[in-house]
């Protein structure tokens, strides 16, 4: 029976990265997915004849660049195209429109308050600075605070330098950043309403926060962090979908020899000895190798496909409190033709960027409340964006894609469990909200997939449909992610590694986790490191 | 020559504690209050004609060090060697009963885990502890005593081993109803525990980074958080609080409303120089130190103009507005409530923990729920002097009334905020409403009004993450010296914080006694 | 001010510029359609030759459109006691219709932008900076009750008119009495018959040469203008743009942001930004006042001394140090700081630059590496430089009361 060097479980972008960092030293990998097509929730799925969906991910900035390079991504297919302009609408249907241009931009803030517009910079400054610190630790393995192994110590003093660099001052303004909610955040800037929700949105984005909620204005950085060529807070599209970042990476695992089998889901992890030994695949199937790496989030790892006999105590009871919320759904539309938008100027590049149906920060905080009385709300914040307008390869010619993005969306409802006209009845709200703000919206559909967290979760195997494989709060990043002193994409059991979101830096399109998780095994099997520690930025 | 070597404006608790401090290093201290009496939010007031109550009704943190230095007990402060139950009533049967280690009312599987919970949160509680009574030092500029803080706190979280103190800080930041939903299964036990990390702040079991801080604070008492009435009542805390000043050499005037600190300035900058009372008197000193909340002594003692502006602004961005409502019943009778027998313990209303969120959700819009989260207390079953032979006071604090309530607190808005309190009184001990002699409501805007707490706010600002430690209130003012040079902070919203814990006014003495010596 | 398409006929309306109350001439004289941007606004880089444009203001006169200017009317009874906290120096010393020019710091003592303040009356200011300032202006202001702030910037239109000639031509337009308006000094005149003396004149400028800012509302903006360059056709009268006043300011040693400076609220980098110290301006710093944001800071700043500061350099030969690294020792070893803004004098016939040096380099020879190209080869050189105390261009005449006729 052939035993691999390593068998990496779930062909998302980050176990792809993984196979493929490792593959590239030299290992011998084999990439086991459940499904019949890769790349997890970074994927392109034709969904309806000649329209091809970014099913789950649809946006991304935070792929590192350095990967990128590293693995030769542009050769195996991937470009990154960044898109101009998003519209915001207001619950009275007022629009405030962001222009690529600066100075259109601050004509436009302008036009809502002149304060605004001026504290503008100042926020943009502040949240560059809070954004470089973090971006720095992206390709690094969080330090274990409680060990004492030099590495570990340099690594914290490096991380403490890092925090020193920002002087007293900005110190204490990056703690209380760190810790505050996003509308106590904001509210230190701005006062006009709209650009508050307009900026507070990303807060919420993928958590089971309100823009109320202490931590909120740290998952904003989150989401404003990335970068497409080094212009920070810019969204890229992949040409082709989301898809075509896994298959490039998958490209590149390929290209060093890695292996990668589709419609393989595994069952459970073989544990013998205290070892990871290989897994079983839900056909029986068992393959062996000298390392497993699961790109799962920790909850699934753990309480599905370990046996909690084969964990050191402890650690089940800490998978099953690994917090992973549902918060958010997905629907998307095939539309016949490009949707106008009230009060949105007929402009070539901002009706064809994004939307934001964010309302008000009152709308946004009550469609959390919703969220935790297990119902979704009438009124619920959607970000949209329609890349057929920028990415010619996703719907036929002339009509279009638009990818909705919907928080909250409860992963139980109160009222007992999701079922087909639920989840329907929830797209249907979603449909009735943006044809409030652009009349005749329904009769441009073509088709529909509508995804509640039961179905992202079915599909992708993330629980509860947390895009992030876990919540993003203080107790669950950096050295407390998955969980304290397991951060280091070592596992309990011996020769087993997480590489997924639920590892620092966390979710989003990022190759991060994957990378690092690379970084760790390569270290343990002494061999030469090649996973890049930082993204080409200067000091 | 100044009149004295410190003013201190308000005889709050920690006013008085400061002074003491102060005075027992032979100081000459001049201690000045607006209202007619000492105690400030913990003074014992006659609400209805022999009814009195405080609205600080318990203790659960009053520093044992503060007690025993200031002598406390030469002075009838003895605190209550038992401590009082705390009761989560329960609509449908047996209540929860929590008394010091003890819990009844839940599974042997949570009274199991209850005893593990609480023997970790007593190790956390200790890592602490320490750092309550000491001046957190600011970060950067240090010398080697706050290096030495420092170097302690790492001390501590290393002591307690590899596991814990892992769990330590991730513990630290999570919020209530995470850590109540990885220990225990019983609703309504979720709930009482989750209390002592919410109550007088505007946080709820889901909001995340302060909450369990704010238990660990509490945690930090001789009880490691039951709370507990001295005998004599509160009263007699603040009455030996009294003493050991006046006896330490204190003066204290009453009646005696600081207008302004008068701050002079010259080629060296400012100084503050006295204050000028309400009625036009001017008194010099030393220094002036001050327990009002820090935006009423920024903002309106001392100025904008005397200050710098982004210190300024963020003093005006604390975040000072009070969620707690006081409702305090004079009772012609001891009401029963439901499945207690004698209601001698602090009585919680707030059957689960989505019950106190959603009431927290209402206050977030300005508005309040109609089925409010209460901590309710009788402190005259302890104290009988508090009410006429036979009768009783109702104490409770009321969880997420809003300081500024959409509609405007009018008397209409107050009125019907009353009978809903009393209504759910009323579900939960059968036949209160008949007993009611007299009933007073003080919404977080009335405590403004009647205690000069800016926002009503119990802390003075709020205990979150942001406002704590070395940021407390902020940044420049948090080590209880303040940008403007000669005023000195010594209240709650200083750290630690508030609660009748006297950590600010013990720290404070402690920093300008060092400050002199170094001088 | 509207853009000549509204929102419904133009779907790039909100993309485009705004435009200037003075646009429509100005767009008429912009020959090269060279236009930037500033504050929003379509700004012309050059109309025609920026040299030639830059010659006028040595040598004739030019206007330069400063409606862009961020323009904030502070009044009431606290506006003082505000704007004195706010800026470094002492404001309770400014009289009545007279000037200043001041800068402000964060309260660490980082400058945040530097700018005039117009005494307009006991309690009625008017602040003028390049970059707005709104937010800033009511964080000063918070606690102050008795004031206001009015953000004037759409509402008056402004042109700087610079230039030995500009004295005469004003006088041509009947600015009766113009001539004994000393520097720093504010005067109103009636204009287009109107009794209520609409056109505001101070004797300022950011060319340090003879010249004056006009002030006017923008319905009249048009006519003043043609009225104006009617005075002025037989004085050489010419619009000039970014590129001339760039030249301009760096021959009288005036600091720009972007430039010399960083506006500290918008730097990322710590310690990116400068204190007035490093940048020469320690004479706006005024230590006898016992308050004003960031003196504590600025106190401690001034007794550590500056690692930089900003210093006028005259290099040998002639090729301009732009974007130079500058050197102890001729053989460039020992990195000593870089050129913020350079260029060959026209009228002083000297290569002059401004240079953040390492303080303690200053009193040392200076050498500059040089880069330039000849007909795309690219060469470097090593120049000796002489640190220059006084600004480079300082004619009397900029100072004369009253000024003579050309």
């Amino acid at each position: 029976m052939k035993k691999y060097d390593a068998i990496i479980i779930g062909a998302g972008h980050n176990g792809l990265t993984n196979a493929a960092y490792l593959a590239k030293a030299g290992l011998d990998v084999l990439v086991v997915e459940k499904n019949e097509y890769i790349g997890g929730a970074a994927v392109t799925r034709e969904m309806h004849d000649g329209w091809f969906y970014s099913s789950c991910s649809y946006v991304c900035s935070m792929m590192r660049q350095a990967i990128h390079r590293d693995l030769n991504l542009t050769k195996h297919g991937l470009v990154l195209v960044p898109y101009l302009g998003t519209v915001v609408f207001a619950d009275n249907g007022d629009t405030m429109t962001s222009y690529h241009s600066e100075e259109a931009e601050y004509n436009q803030l302008r036009r809502r308050s002149p304060h605004d517009a001026d504290a503008m910079f100042r926020f943009q400054a502040d949240l560059g600075r809070y954004a470089q610190l973090i971006r720095k630790t992206l390709l690094r393995t969080p330090p274990d605070p409680t060990s004492f192994r030099p590495r570990d110590i340099r690594e914290l003093l490096w991380l403490a330098k890092q925090f020193w660099s920002l002087g007293e001052k900005e110190l204490y303004e990056y703690i209380r950043f760190f810790t505050m909610s996003a509308a106590d955040f904001l509210d230190d800037y701005f006062e006009d309403d709209l650009i508050k929700a307009a900026m507070a949105s990303p807060g919420v984005i993928g958590t089971a926060l309100g823009v109320y909620s202490p931590g909120s204005a740290y998952v904003l950085l989150h989401h404003v962090m990335g970068d497409v060529d080094g212009n920070v807070g810019a969204w890229g599209l992949a040409r082709g979908g989301m898809g075509a970042i896994s298959n490039a990476i998958a490209g590149s695992v390929k290209e060093h020899g890695g292996e990668i089998r589709t419609h393989a889901g595994v069952d459970k992890i073989l544990v013998k000895n205290g070892k990871a030994t290989g897994v079983v695949l839900e056909n029986g199937d068992e393959l062996y190798a000298n390392i497993v790496v699961s790109n799962m989030d920790a909850k699934r790892t753990f309480t599905q496909c370990m046996d909690k006999d084969d964990l050191p105590p402890g650690i089940y009871e800490k998978a099953k409190n690994f917090k992973i919320r549902g918060s958010s759904g997905k629907v998307n539309i095939a539309l016949s033709g490009l949707p106008k938008f009230n009060n949105v100027a007929d402009n070539r590049y901002i009706n064809r960027g994004g939307q934001g149906f964010v309302g008000s920060m009152e709308t946004l905080e009550r469609a959390y409340d919703c969220w935790k009385h297990g119902r979704w709300s009438d009124d619920p914040f959607i970000e949209s964006v329609i890349p057929s307008a920028w990415d010619p390869t996703v719907a036929p010619p002339g009509q279009h894609w638009m990818s909705n993005f919907i928080q909250y969306c409860p992963p139980q409802l109160a009222d007992g469990p999701w079922t087909p006209e639920k989840r329907d009845a929830f797209g249907q709200t979603v449909v009735d909200k943006i044809e409030r703000y652009s009349p005749g919206f329904k009769d441009l559909i073509v088709h529909m997939e509508v995804r509640t967290p039961h179905e992202i979760e079915a599909e992708v195997g993330l629980t509860e449909g947390n895009i992030f494989q876990g919540e993003l709060t203080i107790d669950q990043l950096l050295f407390n992610r998955p969980f304290p002193g397991y951060a280091q994409y070592r596992m309990p059991i011996k020769n087993m590694y997480m590489c997924g979101s639920s590892t620092h830096p966390g979710g989003g399109v990022s190759s991060a986790c994957g990378a690092n998780a690379a970084r760790e095994i390569l270290i343990d099997l002494k061999r030469p490191n090649t996973v890049p520690e930082d993204d080409f930025y200067d000091e | 020559m100044d009149d004295y070597d410190n003013i201190i404006i308000g005889a709050g608790h920690n006013g008085l504690i400061c002074a003491t401090y102060l005075a027992q290093k032979g100081h000459s201290v001049l201690l000045l209050e607006s209202s007619s009496h000492v105690g400030g939010l913990a003074a014992t007031r006659e609400f209805h004609p022999g009814y009195k109550v405080s609205v600080a009704h318990s203790l659960s943190h009053f520093s044992e060090t503060v007690a025993s230095e200031l002598n406390l007990s030469a002075h009838g402060f003895n605190p209550s060697g038992e401590t009082l139950e705390t009761i989560g009533l329960n609509l449908q049967g047996t209540p929860v009963v929590l008394s010091g280690d003890q819990i009844s009312g839940v599974s042997t599987d949570d009274a199991e885990k209850y005893s593990e919970y609480l023997a970790v949160l007593k190790r956390f509680a200790k890592v602490l502890k320490p750092f309550w009574l000491k001046t957190m030092p600011r970060i950067g500029h240090n010398t080697v005593s706050d290096l030495m803080t420092f170097g302690h706190l790492g001390l501590n979280l290393r002591m307690l081993g590899k596991k814990d103190m892992g769990e330590f800080m991730r513990v630290a930041t999570l919020p209530a109803r995470d850590l109540m939903d990885e220990n225990f299964d019983n609703d309504l036990l979720k709930a009482v525990l989750s209390w002592d990390g919410l109550v007088g702040s505007k946080m709820a079991p889901r909001s995340p980074n302060a909450t369990v801080l704010n238990m660990l604070y509490r945690m930090s008492g001789k009880d490691h958080g039951a709370h507990s009435l001295p005998e004599g009542g509160i009263e007699s805390l603040i009455n030996a609080l009294k003493m050991a000043a006046v006896s330490a050499g204190v003066e204290i005037q009453t009646n005696a409303a600081v207008s302004r600190i008068i701050v002079d300035g010259d080629e060296n900058g400012l100084k503050a120089t006295g204050v000028e009372l309400a009625d036009g008197r001017k008194i010099s000193a030393i220094r002036v130190i001050s327990s009002a909340d820090p935006k009423r002594t920024f903002l309106n003692l001392v100025g904008a103009k005397n200050l710098e502006i982004e210190f300024t602004n963020r003093i005006n961005r604390l975040r000072c507005d009070g969620y707690v409502a006081k409702l305090h019943l004079a009772l012609s009778d001891l009401p029963m409530f439901t499945g207690v027998e004698k209601p001698c313990g602090r009585m919680i209303i707030a059957p689960e923990m989505d019950a106190i969120e959603f009431a927290f959700d209402h206050a977030k819009y300005g508005e309040y729920s109609d089925s409010p989260v209460m901590e309710i207390l009788l402190p005259s079953v302890k104290d009988s002097t508090l009410a006429p032979k036979g009768c009783h006071v109702l104490s409770a604090h009321v969880m997420y009334i809003p300081h500024s309530l959409k509609t405007g607190w009018t008397d209409h808005a107050k009125e019907a905020l009353y009978q809903t309190l009393v209504q759910t009184l009323e579900r939960y001990a059968p036949g209160i409403t008949k007993h009611i002699v007299h009933g007073e409501l003080m919404t977080p805007a009335d405590l403004e009004q009647t205690f000069n707490v800016t926002g009503g706010h119990w802390h003075h600002t709020e205990l979150a993450m942001d406002q704590m430690l070395m940021m407390r209130p902020t940044y420049e003012a948090g080590q209880y010296s303040s940008p403007v040079k000669g005023l000195y902070l010594c209240g709650a919203g200083s750290h630690p914080g508030g609660g009748l814990m006297g950590g600010p006014g013990h720290n404070a003495a402690k920093e300008i006694l060092r400050a002199e010596k170094k001088r | 001010m509207m853009n000549s398409q509204t929102e419904s006929s133009d779907p790039f309306a909100g993309e485009r510029l705004k435009e200037s109350p003075f646009h429509p001439r100005q767009a008429a004289l912009n020959l090269r359609n060279a236009w930037s941007s500033w504050n929003g606004y379509k700004f012309a880089d050059y109309y025609y030759d920026e040299e030639y444009e830059y010659f006028c203001v040595r040598n004739s006169c030019a206007t330069y459109d400063i409606c862009p200017m961020q323009k904030y009317i502070i009044s009431g009874v606290d506006a003082e006691a505000m704007l004195d906290r706010m800026v470094t120096r002492d404001i309770t010393k400014l009289k009545e219709n007279r000037v200043t020019y001041v800068c402000w710091c964060t309260d660490e003592g980082r400058l945040i932008d530097d700018g005039t303040i117009f005494k307009l009356g006991t309690d009625k200011f008017l602040l003028t900076c390049g970059s707005p300032s709104l937010a800033w202006l009511r964080k000063s202001a918070f606690g102050f009750n008795q004031m206001k702030i009015e953000d004037a910037s759409d509402t008056i239109a402004g042109l700087s008119f610079q230039g030995p000639t500009t004295c005469e031509v004003l006088k041509r337009m009947g600015l009766e009495g113009i001539d004994q308006l000393k520097p720093f000094c504010i005067a109103h005149f009636s204009f287009a018959g109107s009794e209520d003396k609409p056109l505001m004149v101070s004797r300022t400028g950011f060319t340090g040469d003879l010249g004056y800012e006009l002030w006017i509302n923008p319905s009249l903006a048009l006519s003043f203008w043609d009225a104006l360059y009617a005075a002025g056709e037989d004085y050489g009268i010419q619009p000039y743009g970014e590129a001339a006043t760039n030249m301009a300011r760096l021959e009288a040693g005036f600091i720009m942001p972007g430039m010399e400076f960083n506006e500290a609220l918008k730097t990322i980098h710590y310690h990116y930004d400068q204190t007035p110290f490093e940048l020469s301006l320690d004479w706006l710093v005024d230590f006898k006042k016992p308050h004003f944001n960031g003196r504590t800071a600025l106190m401690s700043a001034r007794d550590t001394g500056s690692e930089y500061t900003l210093i006028k350099l005259d290099i040998e030969g002639n090729k301009p140090a732009e974007e130079s690294f500058l050197y102890a020792d001729e053989g460039c070893i020992k990195e000593i700081g870089y050129v913020t803004s350079a260029m060959w004098s026209p009228v002083v016939k000297a290569n002059i630059a401004l240079a953040m040096v390492k303080t303690e380099a200053i009193k040392d020879s200076i050498w500059a590496e040089i880069y330039y190209t000849k007909e795309l080869r690219h060469h470097s050189k090593v120049a000796k430089c002489k640190v220059q105390s006084k600004p480079f261009w300082a004619p009397d005449r900029a100072r004369a009361t009253p000024p003579a006729a050309f």
